[in-house]
């Protein structure tokens, strides 16, 4: 059968991945996002398993609220981003120092 | 009879109001008629008050009329306490006072003259000066009816206001400023301690009530406190009092602000730094006299203060040129023979001399002023002198008043200056030697600085310029009436006092006693003991040192000032150069002003400097407030370093932070 | 290995493999395609869990929505690919380095050790009767109906949000403002009666 620490290594895989792509791509805001939203689906993935295995919908109803949230989030995101490009004509994080002290 | 001393208080203070605020509106016949009006009638009311007290045996009154709150059951109020001593004092009072508006009239007539064209707080000073002399007589006689603590204190500052007022009348000289202030800072001193001695009474007697606290009082004569390592509590009450007395009734060292007050126009001079607010401490001292019969330390302290005052303030008499500062200096001596009496427990002799000098100090301070009147405002004796023939009137009131103050046999000066002498002759606590050494030889300064000044002034050559001597003439009625009605007292007033006060024990009978005396404090008794009436007395006078002195002074004055003088104008001069050091130490006044000036003044100043550079500019402002700032400033500068602006740099200190923890979370 | 053993480990293997695939892309539009596949696979194990809902609205909010949305805003910005890959490298020792430490310490507490069938034995199957769901909008509708109803409003402000921030008016196109057409009076809006004197013929010239 297929145990609890099967899904738990499979969300930390996904979620080590997704840190691992923030490293790599730390110039490109999208990329950036996409590791989150992984890493949201990592977290989401642990909660269901959780709930599938203590039997308990709770688990499920939190996962309901984080897509929710998440589906905002993107969108805002990825508005800032347009504007941002819009204003910047460029993405580069490299580039978005305004917040240098 | 609440109404009427309801009156008495009152009447004063409605003309002060009146003339104060609507001076403007009613002029200078309204404001002075109506301030004229109110302390007439309160005068006339206590006369009644008087005499109900001396033919009708009048109940002592001592009752509350308001109560402005209880507070831990403490009350606070407004009450009135009249006896013989009470109704003594205000008669006393209010007669001088109401003589000295009358004298105003004609001293304040050209004001204006004093002030600058247009000046601002020039116009209405007439109508102001009004205002403030019956604000005067208000605040006095609310400290003299006082039945309580509170309210002494009231009328206390209240006469220290007006007198502040007063003193800086003539609002635009710098001398009259510097003056006023230097009252007002000195008599803050003598209030502390005032103030303080009043909150020791509230503290060990949970009451303000005079009559309470007197109750009270001989229970807790052995208490002892802890305060520097143990002292009677009746010494510390006592001596915390007479520090307040010292301030107002200008004893050593508290005394500098009285000479000075001198800036002040002459009928204040008059009024307040001789006949009635400076007397406030003899009287206060008298009234507490059930305190003060307690400790013995408090009553030496109070001769020995008041006898050095007595003798050594008379000193600097003898060099001064003002005519009114000699005068000045004849009060604080005088206050001094006061306070001395009170510290040898002869209450009834200190306010039987403080009645008289009332009187003839008034006469010799109105007599002064007219004589600056006809001077044309100049105040140096050494510019004045034959004036007799000019001002009869002022001549012979002056002459009266000068008898009076030496205490010439039946003058009423010499009733209660000799009572004095011989009440400390017969006390023997400590410092009574000393005291009585002082004070008998006080007689001989007394009479050589009166009538060095009296000769200087109305006898010899006429050393005015031309111009002023011209116009030299008696001053008018306005002027001359009150001097002939202080006149009269001064002459007579002690022939018909000194037995019930001082022999029958007037103050000192009855179920109530305006003044205890115990009986071994007892000095004036012996006074009583061998009373054959007033002839005897002047007879057994005419015997003792003291009028030796004072007819050696007499003469010794009249040969030097009168007849050597004729000769030799400079004679001033050379003797006062002839005493070398001892008459610059007596023109710096024993370097008290250089002191205070120097010390206080100039260590108050390097203090503030001090606080202000150090404390103020460096520490608070520099180190906390712009310190703070900076030193945020700086440590931000340092961070912000760290702040990249960069987005990946906050990821990856996110994920940092993340395995940190995750780190940690296998550890466990 | 039972049937459902193997369906797991072929979606694990597809998912991650598809997460890895995004973040090594050079272009953004196969990284986005590949977290497509992420998803998708990622639901199917959630129907292995028995979430049904969930694993549907992943599939057809994520990536119906959430993805085609990356997807559009991916291809509608002009993105110099090149500068933005710069590095990367570089850092690939670094960030293959942190992931496999905080692999390493991630498994040690979710491992078989703490999380094994020993610990949570797997619950026996669901039978064909339970609607999943139905149980999740009974406790939607019921006990967490507040949140809910939050969560509705966040989706509005996310709404207005991005609108607001996307929009901007252009001066340089034509359109009729509705405000003012309303607004148009009859009488001196539409027609103008003007008076001018009678114009005489010029005379034309011989």
């Amino acid at each position: 059968m297929i145990a609890l620490s099967d899904y738990l290594i499979l969300s930390a895989v996904l979620f080590c991945l997704a840190v691992a792509g923030i490293f790599l791509n730390r110039k490109n805001v999208i990329i950036l996002l996409m590791c989150i939203e992984l890493m949201l689906l990592a977290v989401n993935t642990n909660f269901i398993a959780f709930s599938h295995f203590l039997q308990d919908m709770t688990g499920q109803v939190f996962v309901f609220f984080i897509l929710t949230v998440a589906a905002a989030e993107a969108a805002i995101g990825l508005a800032i981003l347009v504007v941002l490009f819009r204003n910047r004509r460029t993405i580069n994080v490299q580039d978005l120092d305004r917040l240098k002290g | 009879m609440e109404k009427v001393y309801l009156t008495i208080v009152l009447a004063p203070l409605i003309g002060a109001l009146v003339a104060g605020f609507f001076g403007g509106r009613i002029g200078r016949r309204g404001a002075h008629s109506v301030t004229i009006l109110g302390v007439g009638l309160s005068t006339a009311l206590s006369f009644y008050v008087l005499a109900q007290f001396i033919w009708n045996d009048l109940p002592v009154f001592n009752d509350a009329v308001y109560t402005w709150m209880v507070s831990d059951g403490i009350r606070f109020e407004v009450g009135f306490l009249v006896d013989k001593l009470t109704a003594l004092m205000m008669a006393t009072v209010t007669f001088v006072s109401l003589m000295v508006h009358i004298y105003t009239i004609g001293y304040m007539a050209d004001d204006e003259h004093n002030w600058p064209h247009g000046s601002k707080a020039g116009t209405n000073s007439y109508q102001r000066f009004f205002s403030y002399i019956a604000l005067f007589t208000f605040a006095m006689l609310m400290l003299v009816m006082s039945n309580n603590f509170m309210q002494l204190f009231f009328g206390w500052e209240a006469v220290g206001l007006v007198s502040y007022l007063l003193i800086g009348f003539w609002s635009v000289r710098e001398s009259a400023i510097f003056a006023n202030l230097k009252a007002f800072l000195v008599n803050r001193v003598g209030d502390f301690g005032f103030i303080l001695g009043i909150a020791a009474i509230a503290m060990y007697f949970q009451s303000m009530d005079y009559a309470e606290v007197f109750a009270a009082a001989p229970a807790k004569a052995d208490l002892q406190v802890n305060l520097f390592g143990g002292v009677s509590l009746m010494s510390l009450i006592c001596i915390l009092l007479f520090v307040g007395a010292m301030g107002k009734s200008a004893q050593v060292p508290l005394h500098v602000w009285l000479p000075d007050s001198m800036e002040g126009p002459t009928p204040i001079s008059a009024l307040i730094h001789a006949a009635t607010m400076v007397t406030a401490g003899v009287f206060m001292v008298a009234r507490m006299s059930p305190l003060y019969e307690l400790s013995e330390t408090a009553l030496s302290f109070v001769m020995i203060v008041g006898a050095t005052t007595a003798f050594f303030m008379g000193l600097i008499g003898l060099v001064q040129s003002d005519i009114k500062r000699v005068v000045a200096y004849s009060t604080l001596s005088q206050l001094g023979y006061m306070v001395t009496a009170l510290g040898a427990s002869a209450y009834a002799a200190g306010i039987f001399h403080l009645m008289t000098h009332a009187f003839f100090k008034a006469l010799l301070f109105l007599a002064a002023g007219s004589v600056i009147i006809a001077m044309h405002h100049n105040q140096d004796i050494r510019e004045m002198g034959g004036l007799r023939k000019y001002m009869p009137i002022t001549w012979l009131t002056a002459l009266i008043g000068s008898l009076a103050l030496i205490g010439f046999p039946g003058f009423s000066g010499f009733f209660s200056k000799d009572a004095i002498i011989e009440a400390v002759n017969g006390a023997t606590i400590f410092g009574s030697g000393y005291a009585s050494v002082l004070l008998t030889f006080g007689v001989l300064i007394t009479a050589l600085y009166s009538f060095r000044m009296y000769f200087l002034v109305f006898h010899g050559k006429e050393r005015m310029d031309a111009h002023t001597r011209h116009h030299l003439h008696e001053t008018p009625w306005v002027v001359t009436l009150p001097l002939i009605m202080l006149a009269i007292p001064s002459v007579m007033i002690g022939w018909f006092t000194i037995e019930p006060l001082l022999v029958n024990d007037w103050l000192t009978s009855g179920d109530w006693h305006p003044i205890v005396v115990h009986h071994a404090h007892d000095t004036l008794h012996q006074l009583a003991d061998h009373w054959h009436g007033q002839w005897a007395f002047i007879q057994h006078g005419m015997t003792g040192l003291p009028f030796y002195l004072a007819m050696g002074g007499l003469f010794g004055a009249a040969f030097i000032w009168w007849l050597m003088f004729a000769r030799n104008p400079q004679l001033d001069e050379q003797i006062q150069a002839a005493g070398g050091p001892v008459t610059r130490i007596l023109l710096d006044k024993y370097g008290f002003d250089d002191f205070n000036q120097r010390v206080f003044g100039g260590g108050g100043q390097s203090l503030g400097n001090a606080l202000w550079n150090g404390g103020d500019r460096m520490f608070i402002d520099g180190a906390l407030v712009n310190g703070s700032a900076h030193s945020v400033g700086r440590l931000a500068g340092v961070v912000r370093h760290l702040q990249t602006g960069y987005l990946y740099h906050y990821a990856i200190a996110m994920i940092v932070g993340l395995v940190a923890l995750l780190t940690i979370f296998v550890g466990l | 290995m039972g049937f459902e053993k193997f369906l797991f480990y072929c979606f694990a293997a597809l998912t991650v493999g598809a997460a890895a695939m995004v973040v090594t892309r050079r272009n953004p539009v196969h990284a986005v395609l590949w977290m497509v596949v992420a998803f998708v696979s990622s639901a199917a194990l959630w129907l292995l869990l028995e979430a049904e809902f969930l694993g549907i609205v992943l599939v057809l909010v994520y990536v119906g929505a959430v993805m085609v949305l990356f997807l559009f805003v991916v291809m509608m910005l002009d993105i110099d690919i090149a500068t933005l890959r710069a590095g990367f490298i570089k850092y690939l020792p670094v960030g293959a380095l942190v992931a496999t430490v905080m692999l390493v310490e991630i498994v040690l507490i979710v491992g078989p050790g703490n999380f094994g069938l020993d610990a949570f034995p797997a619950p026996s199957a669901a039978g064909v009767d339970v609607n999943n769901t139905r149980d999740l909008g009974m406790m939607l509708y019921t006990v967490y109906v507040y949140p809910f109803e939050l969560a509705a409003v966040i989706l509005l402000v996310a709404i207005v949000a991005a609108i607001r921030l996307t929009l901007r008016y252009r001066t340089d196109t034509k359109f009729i403002d509705p405000v003012r057409q309303v607004e148009v009076r009859k009488g001196p809006d539409r027609i103008r009666i003007l008076k001018m004197p009678a114009v005489v013929e010029a005379e034309t010239q011989e």
